[in-house]
Order: C-alpha cells, then structure tokens, then sequence
C-alpha cells in the first residue's frame, strides 16, 4: 500500500504544479491545494504506517502496550490542515477582490508588462 | 584611545543640530579638536620611543570576536600624528578657503567624521574593526569628494572613488575573514605570532592577493588609480587632507600594519614590487604633462604611493625605513603644495599651469612656503625630503642582488620626474612676468598662508634635525614592523658615495628637465590619447556591460509573470534534487516490511486519481471545485484506513467549509478560458510530471529509511504521566507543542480579521459598478 | 436554496451538532476529537443553518458577531497558558484539578487551552464564510 501513496504523492504533486502554472486565479489557488494535500502525505509517509492503531493509549494503561501510529506526522498535518483552511479563505477572498477590480480572473491582467512574450 | 575616535565622531554629529554656529564666524573654533587630539597624541611619543605599546579594550560582539579594541605603537602613532596635525591645519585653513559657503557645517561634519574614521583605522587591533573604519572613511571621502554636488562631474568623481574603494573594501574584507577563518582570531596582536602560520596555510596567497587588492584600490595603484585625478573635483582642502596625507596612506598603512604578518614572502614582496614600480613609472610620465596644478599633484600623488608601496615590497629594514621617513616627507611636502595650489585657485581662479606666472609679486609668502615645500619635495640638502630620496637609493641598492640595478633606475627615473614635478606645483606659478590679469591679487587670510608656511618650514626642522623624527618615531614604527631593535639613526650627511652622486644627479637631472619641458595643452591632449586605453576607460566599458546584462536580465527573469517565475523555480528545484538523487545511490525497498492493498483502499486510490485528472482538465470551474473537494475525502479516508482519526475528521470538516468557501465565491463567475497554447501545456505538463517523479522517488527514499522513533517514543511515554491524556496527538498539540498551537490560532484569527477587512473595505466609486 | 424540509431539519440540528461539537471538544484529551475537530463541527452546524434559513437569521441566533468569539478565544488560551506563571511555574506547565468531575472527565489548563482553540476556530471560520455570504447577497 505504500508504493501506492508514493504513486499518489507523485500525481498529486504533478497537477498541483501543472495547476500553478496555468493563468487562470482559481487554477492557482486549487494547485496550491493540490500540492498542500500532497505534502500532507508525503509528512504521512515519513511515519510509520500501520493500519488500525490509532496513537491513543488504551483505556486501562498509561502507556502503549502494542505498535501504534506515529503521533507526530498526525500532529504536523493537523496543524497543516487548519492553517492551509486560512490560507484558502484569505486568498479566495482576494481573488474575489481582484476580480471585483479587474473583471477577469487571468492573473495576466494584473500587470501590464511591456513584452507580450514570457 | 577609543574616545579620541568618538569625539570626532560626536562632534560631527553635534554640527547637524548646532551647525548654524561655527557655519558663521566659529568655524575656526572646530580646529580645536584636532588640535587638543594631536597634542595628546604628541605626549605619547616619549613612551613610544621606548618601545611600549598601549592597549585599550572593550567588548562589542564577543561573540563574532569583534571588540573594540585599540592599539597605540610606533606605527598607529606615527600615522595618529599625521591624521590630527594635518586635519588641524586643514580645518583651519578649510574655514577661510570656504568662508561663506551656504553648507559649511556639513563640510566640517563630513571632514571631521572622516578624521575620525582614519584615527580609527590606524589605531584598530582588530581587523574586523579595521574593516569598518576603513569603510567609513571610504564612505565619508564620498561625500568630501562630491561636496560641490550641484556639479555633474563632481557627482560622477565621488561616484567612481565610492565605486573603487568600495569594491577594494569588499576584497580586503575577504582577506580578512579568510585570516580569522583560518587563525580563529581577528586581534592584530595575536596574528603577530601566527605570522608563519598563516604564510605556510594553503590560502595564504589568496590572503595576500585579496589584502593587496584593497590596498592598492585605496592607494591608487595601478591599474586602479583613475579614481584620485577624478577625486581632485573636490574642494581643494579636501584634496590636500584626503589625497595627499591621509585616506590614500589608508592603504599604505594596511600594508605596513600587515608586513610582520604577511610580509617576507616572494608572494608578497613582487607583488608591491610590480604593483608599485608599475604605477610609480606611469604616474610619473603623466604627471609631467598635465596642465591643471591639481592634475600634477594627483598624478605625483599617484608616483609616490607606487614609491612607497615599491619600498614595502622591498621589505628590508632600510626599505622600510626610508617608506616611513617618505611617508611623513611626502605628507607634509605635498598637503602645502595642494594648499598652495588652493590659495593660487581661490585667488586667481584658474589652475591652469600656462597661464599661470609671476605671482610673487603679490603672493609673497605663499612663493615662499612654495618654495620650501617644492625644494622638500626635490630633495635638497637640509630638507627631509632629501633624507627620504638618501634612504630610498640605500635601500634599492643594497636590495636583492640581480635587481638592484633596475630597482634604482626605476626609482630614480621616478625622483627626476618627482623633482621637475614639484617645481611646476611649488615654483612656477610665481616665477616669470605678472600679467595684466593677475594685478589685482591679493594676499588671502592669514589662516590661509601659514599653514602651508608652516608645513614648509616643518620640513625643514625635521630635515636638519632627523633625529627627532628618526630616534622617536621610525624607531618605534620599526619595531613593530620589523623584528631587530637596532637604533635608527637618520643622518644629514652621509659623506662623499654613490646614494649622494645619484641624489645630486636626480635634482640636476629634474632640474633640467623642469627647464626644458613645459607643460602645454597640446602634450596634454597627445597623452590623453592614451588613456583611452587606459583602466578607467575599460571600467566604465564594463559598467555599460553590466548595465546591459542586468537590462537583459530583469526582462528576460523578472519579467513579471507569476507562472513563469514558479516555472523557474520548480525547474530549479528539480535539477537540483534529481542532481542529488542521482547521486545518492540507488533504492532498494524490503516489500515485505509494506503493508498489503487491499480492495477497498485500492479503489479508493483510484477514485483519487479520477478526481486529480478531472480537476486538471475540466473546463468549469464549479466542476474543478468539486474534483478537488473528491481528493479532499479521499484523503480523509486514506486517513481513516491508517489510524490517523483526528486527520480524518479535521480533513473532512475543513473539505466541507473549503467546498462551502468556493461555492459562495465562485459559482457566479464564467467557466475558464483556454488561455494556453498546446506547446505551453505539453511544456508545464512535462515540468510538472517530472516534479511529480522526482518527488516520488523522495516518497520511496523516505521509505527507505528506517523510522525514527525516539521522538514519537518519548510522546508515547509521557503523554500520561506528564499530560494525563491519552489522545496522544492531541496532547501533542495543547500540551507539548502547546506554543505552536497558540501560535497558529493567532495565525488563523489574523486571516479572518484580513477577510474581514478586504470585505468590509468601501468600496471605491470606480469598483462599485 | 430555501427548501422546507432543510429548515426544519436545521432547526433540529444545530443544537445536535453543538453538543457533539461540545462533546469532541471535552473528550479530545482521551479519544479522537479536541478543540480544531469541535470547533470546525460547531462552525458546521450553524453554515448548515445559515444555508437553510440565511445568514440574517442564524446570526440572530448568534446573537454575538463571530468576530468577538476570536479574541475570547485567544484570551482564554493565553490565560490557560500563563497561568502556571502565577504559581511560580515555567509558562504552560499542566495544572490539573486532582479527582475526575462527572460527566466532563478531568478538568485541567489543558482542557481550557482546547476551549480557546475552539472558539477561536468557530470566530475564525464564521467570519469569514457569513461575511463572504453577506457581500455576495
């Protein structure tokens, strides 16, 4: 089941990158969630991976009595997770702005360079 | 010691808010500071002369083992000397020459702040310390320099002196930290006994080359001597402190501080050789045809730093006493001559060598102090000058065997054109006829003439009587410089040998050569032909270049379109992991370690990946949302199936409000347009299916690894018996790491209060429609 | 997006959602939950009854803006956390009351740590969707 998640980081990393480097706003703003939700199980990976052992101590004990998940990728993704909430809202409000402004959602349109090529 | 350094430093930051003062009448007064300076200085030398050296200390950043930390020798008080007696005389005469001038004060604050930077300098025991005055001194000689900032030319000269020096400061700072890299000490009196340490270390030549690269900037030697005739667009008492006595010894004075350290190497003694003879020789044929009064003495200038820097080349013990004795010779001889030159400009307004004549008629004893400081400057019998050639021609003929004969033609070539020299600056304005235009010359304040007087007749006094100088302070200075404690002992009369014969035949021989050569306009524009090949014209090709290459490279990089930079950016990522990866070995994975697919979690991946390709192509935008909101609870079960609980259900909450989010935003705008080319989309789509191989070769190098459990063991071990919880990632996230916690909430209440404010915002009138 | 059975349905389930919320909350230091996983299912529940009924009406229910919900949150986290100062002790050291209470479990700076997390969460999350909701309309 790992080389699957390995799999699965590589293809949500890649459209998360190919997201970013369309033009359109909203396309950004999904790759950089794309390529969040990617890290978010590559962090996942680094643990150890075991199935039906959640980190939590059983209730009689006090401490683990048996192999159990590892309590700190699940803490960091956590973290990652409500913070990447914050950063969804405040950027797609800004994109709401922009669009309010500009009337388009070409991030092209917020500059006016002076070449036409990249 | 350290506040002589401050004081300067107060002083002239005390003139921003009382400069209106000493601006009127009392700008003389401000003399006083140098003066009290130099007469603290001068009760040193009794117990200098003895040999002691002072030391002064104080912490800074011991940390970085930058102290302020001052040392007071031989040397240090030779240059201290020199530094406050000749500032004082300058700020006295700087306050007639510009009497008047509407930013007098910034001028004294400027001049005073640069006093204080060079006493810094010379008086450092820390070469990191060292460094920064020398950089202030650059710094503050910019502003001297393009004090008359109403003019263009004036701006560019201090432009390119700042540019110069400055690049010389960032290799001479090299330099030093690779010493303190390498002896893990900046304190000068440590580095003595790492002398040969540091010369037999293998960077020891980069040392040496990136030490001399910022001398020779400051001082002017070849090929970077262009800087100091441009610099001469200051006021002229600028020119006589910065440029004759004080900042371009700034090198000279590095050099010499370094001798015992770095010294007595063949590195070492051919680079000053080459550097020096090369920019000695050429000065002095330029100087012999400039026509501006202050273009000569720049150029002289120039010769005479190469002389001095050939003489440390040298590196014998009379090598480096005659460089000492020059040093003072050539600063009191040269600042009367740019104060002369001064009166001669504020006087008649002109500088120019043709026109000028017979202005002792009306200038009497500026002829005078001419005279002397140009008979100083020539080396006649009596003057210290004359001591200084003596020593000079005593230490390039007993130098090295097989090159004693060059080295003292070349010195000697050098003195004829410093004799003929001196006498255009010194002598010749006042000899010959008076014209019509020059009648009505007066004679300038007396705070004008007698301190050029002063500085003629001092060499002179030091002339007849060497042993002041030499008994007190070149001893001591050579002493630190060299190891031997014979005495010094400096003599008028050297009786009847081959160093008299060749000091009689430079003063003929300049003399001639003052009688038959005139500078005109016409020699002056045949050698400036030369100078478009010289350094300075290859300099300002190169900056052209460079203005083109960041042109080209600001359009063609930072040309403003986010894609192209993430394009950059990930490209660059990618060559520099793959690069890594390639070399890292190969990967051998134990598949029995891994867990088994079963049905439900391979169709779950599946879906996933349905999700991720109908995101990337879909055309609507709602139906993009949606795709990514199908990857967001297929996550949250991978989370499920791998006993991470508190993952599922956060993940699913958030995808729930993100899907929310984006339905409230988005479902009134139109569907995407198809911006792309198809080139551009099979080129990002090659970049980003690579970045997604590369990263799952990470993912399988992570794999790899064996896991770490220490940390996760010490959680497990105490989340109970320390936090009396059991939920061990929450105990990790409101106990352990309880801080990062807090922290991320006030991130969180930071993004909703920027929603709210970018909502709550009016509108402008022009976003209303 | 008005539809009967939904309102009703909110009706109903709001203060369901909130106990649950409430329940996460209290039970996070044991088992699955805590104040993000509480804070977010409170924040659900009252979007759920925002969507049935409008935005007007549910933060009439409210009462408060959302908006003050955030430094309340952030005052009671950082007093749980500076709180052992007052006893002498390194800042966020565990302070918790000796026997169990019924019903809650056992009660420490922990637990209201976790209470401040969870009404920051909800402030957070409902500013920002009901002041997107109000510009939109």
């Amino acid at each position: 089941m790992e080389l699957l998640l390995v799999f699965l980081i590589g293809v949500l990393y890649a459209a998360g990158v190919y997201l970013i480097l369309r033009r359109s706003m909203v396309k950004l703003l999904l790759g950089i969630m794309l390529f969040g939700n990617a890290t978010n199980i590559l962090i996942f990976l680094l643990g150890n991976i075991v199935k039906g052992k959640p980190p939590i101590i059983g209730a009689d004990f006090k401490v683990f009595q048996d192999i159990y998940a590892d309590p700190i990728p699940q803490a960091l993704i956590l973290t990652a997770i409500v913070i990447s909430f914050g950063l969804t809202a405040f950027a797609i409000v800004l994109l709401k702005r922009v669009y309010a402004l500009i009337n388009s959602d070409d991030l092209d349109d917020l500059n006016t360079p002076e070449e036409e090529d990249i | 010691m350290l506040f002589t350094v401050l004081s300067g430093l107060i002083t002239s930051g005390l003139l921003i808010p009382f400069g209106k003062f000493f601006k009127s009448r009392w700008s003389v007064l401000l003399a006083c500071l140098p003066i009290l300076l130099f007469v603290y200085y001068f009760s040193y030398i009794p117990d200098i002369s003895l040999g002691k050296t002072f030391n002064q200390e104080i912490n800074w950043i011991p940390s970085l083992g930058v102290n302020l930390s001052f040392r007071l020798d031989g040397l240090s008080l030779l240059f201290s000397l020199l530094i406050t007696g000749i500032g004082s005389l300058i700020v006295i005469y700087a306050s007639a020459y510009l009497k008047g001038h509407q930013f007098l004060d910034r001028f004294f604050a400027y001049l005073l702040l640069f006093m204080s930077a060079m006493l810094g300098l010379v008086l450092s025991n820390n070469i990191i310390l060292l460094f920064i005055f020398w950089e202030l001194t650059s710094i503050s000689s910019f502003f001297l320099i393009g004090f008359n900032n109403q003019q263009k030319e004036s701006r560019k000269s201090a432009l390119t002196a700042l540019t110069i020096t400055g690049i010389g400061g960032y290799f001479l700072l090299i330099g030093l930290l690779l010493i303190v890299y390498i002896t893990g000490t900046a304190s000068i009196d440590a580095l003595f006994a790492q002398a040969s340490f540091i010369q037999q270390h293998a960077y020891y030549p980069y040392i040496v080359g990136f030490v001399c690269l910022g001398a020779f900037t400051k001082s002017a030697q070849f090929p970077f001597h262009f800087w100091l005739p441009g610099a001469m667009k200051a006021p002229t008492p600028v020119s006589a402190y910065l440029h004759s006595a004080t900042m371009v010894k700034a090198g000279i004075f590095v050099l010499a501080r370094f001798t015992p350290i770095l010294g007595n190497t063949e590195l070492w003694s051919y680079t000053l050789l080459i550097a020096g003879g090369v920019t000695m020789v050429y000065a002095a044929i330029h100087s012999l045809f400039r026509t501006d009064l202050k273009g000569v003495l720049a150029y002289s200038t120039i010769a005479a730093l190469g002389m001095l820097t050939f003489l440390l080349g040298l590196g014998t013990r009379e090598a480096l006493t005659a460089a000492l004795v020059f040093i003072v010779a050539h600063a009191l001889y040269k600042a009367a001559l740019f104060l002369i030159t001064g009166i001669i400009d504020h006087e008649t307004g002109t500088r120019d060598l043709t026109l000028l004549s017979g202005l002792r008629k009306v200038l009497l004893p500026v002829f005078i102090a001419g005279t002397l400081a140009a008979l100083s400057s020539a080396g006649l019998p009596l003057s210290i000058g004359f001591i200084g050639k003596d020593l000079i021609y005593e230490a390039t003929l007993h130098g090295p065997q097989q090159l004693a004969l060059y080295l003292t033609i070349i010195a000697v070539f050098t003195n004829v054109i410093l004799v003929t020299v001196g006498f255009y600056a010194g002598i010749k304005p006042f000899l010959g006829p008076l014209p019509e235009a020059f009648q009505k010359v007066h004679l300038p304040y007396r705070a004008m003439w007698v301190p050029p007087l002063l500085l003629g007749i001092l060499a002179f006094i030091l002339g007849i009587f060497p042993h002041l100088l030499g008994g007190s302070l070149i001893q001591a200075s050579l002493q630190v410089m060299d190891i031997s404690t014979a005495p010094v002992n400096l003599k008028i009369w050297h009786g009847f040998n081959t160093v008299l014969l060749l000091s009689i035949g430079t003063l003929a021989l300049g003399t001639i050569i003052y009688l038959v050569q005139k500078p005109t306009a016409n020699k002056l524009a045949f050698i400036e032909k030369f100078n478009n090949l010289s350094p300075k014209h290859i300099f300002e090709r190169m900056g052209a270049l460079l203005l083109r290459f960041s042109d080209f490279y600001t359009n063609k990089i930072h040309n403003g379109y986010l894609r192209s930079y993430m394009l950059k950016i990930i490209i660059f990522a990618e060559v520099l992991i793959g690069y890594e990866l390639l070399n890292s070995g190969p990967i051998s994975i134990d598949f029995d370690k891994l867990s088994p697919i079963s049905f439900y979690e391979g169709f779950n991946v599946l879906i996933l990946i349905a999700a991720v390709l109908f995101t990337v192509s879909t055309r609507s935008r709602l139906s993009a949302v949606v795709g990514t909101s199908v990857i967001g609870y297929a996550i949250c079960l991978i989370f499920v199936f791998y006993s991470a609980p508190d993952l599922a259900m956060t993940q699913f909450t958030i995808d729930t409000l993100t899907v929310v989010l984006f339905v409230l935003v988005l479902f009134r705008l139109p569907p995407f347009l198809n911006f792309a080319n198809k080139l551009d989309k099979i080129r990002d789509g090659f970049v980003a299916i690579s970045f997604g191989v590369i990263l799952s070769i990470v993912a399988l190098k992570v794999l790899q690894e064996p896991f770490e459990t220490q940390v996760s063991d010490f959680y497990g071990q105490y989340a109970y018996s320390l936090a009396k919880g059991k939920n061990v990632v929450n105990v990790i996230l409101v106990d352990f790491r309880g801080f990062d916690t807090m922290f991320e909430i006030v991130v969180l209440s930071i993004a909703a209060l920027g929603v709210y404010s970018l909502l709550k915002l009016r509108l402008k009138s022009s976003e209303k429609e | 997006m008005r539809s009967s059975i939904l309102q009703t349905a909110s009706q109903y389930l709001l203060p369901i959602l909130l106990l649950f919320s409430v329940f996460l909350l209290l039970r996070g230091h044991y088992y699955p939950g805590g104040g993000f996983v509480g804070g977010l299912v409170a924040s659900i529940a009252f979007v759920l009854h925002s969507f049935a009924n409008g935005t007007e009406n549910t933060l009439k229910i409210v009462r408060y803006k959302p908006l003050s919900l955030i430094p309340i949150g952030l005052l009671i986290a950082s007093l749980s956390m500076f709180m052992p100062v007052l006893l002498g002790l390194p800042v966020m050291t565990g302070l918790w009351f000796e026997e169990p209470i019924p019903v809650i479990g056992m009660i420490g700076s922990a637990l209201f740590f976790d209470l401040g997390v969870y009404l920051v969460v909800i402030g957070v999350v409902l500013t920002i969707l009901f002041t997107i909701s109000q510009n939109t309309h």
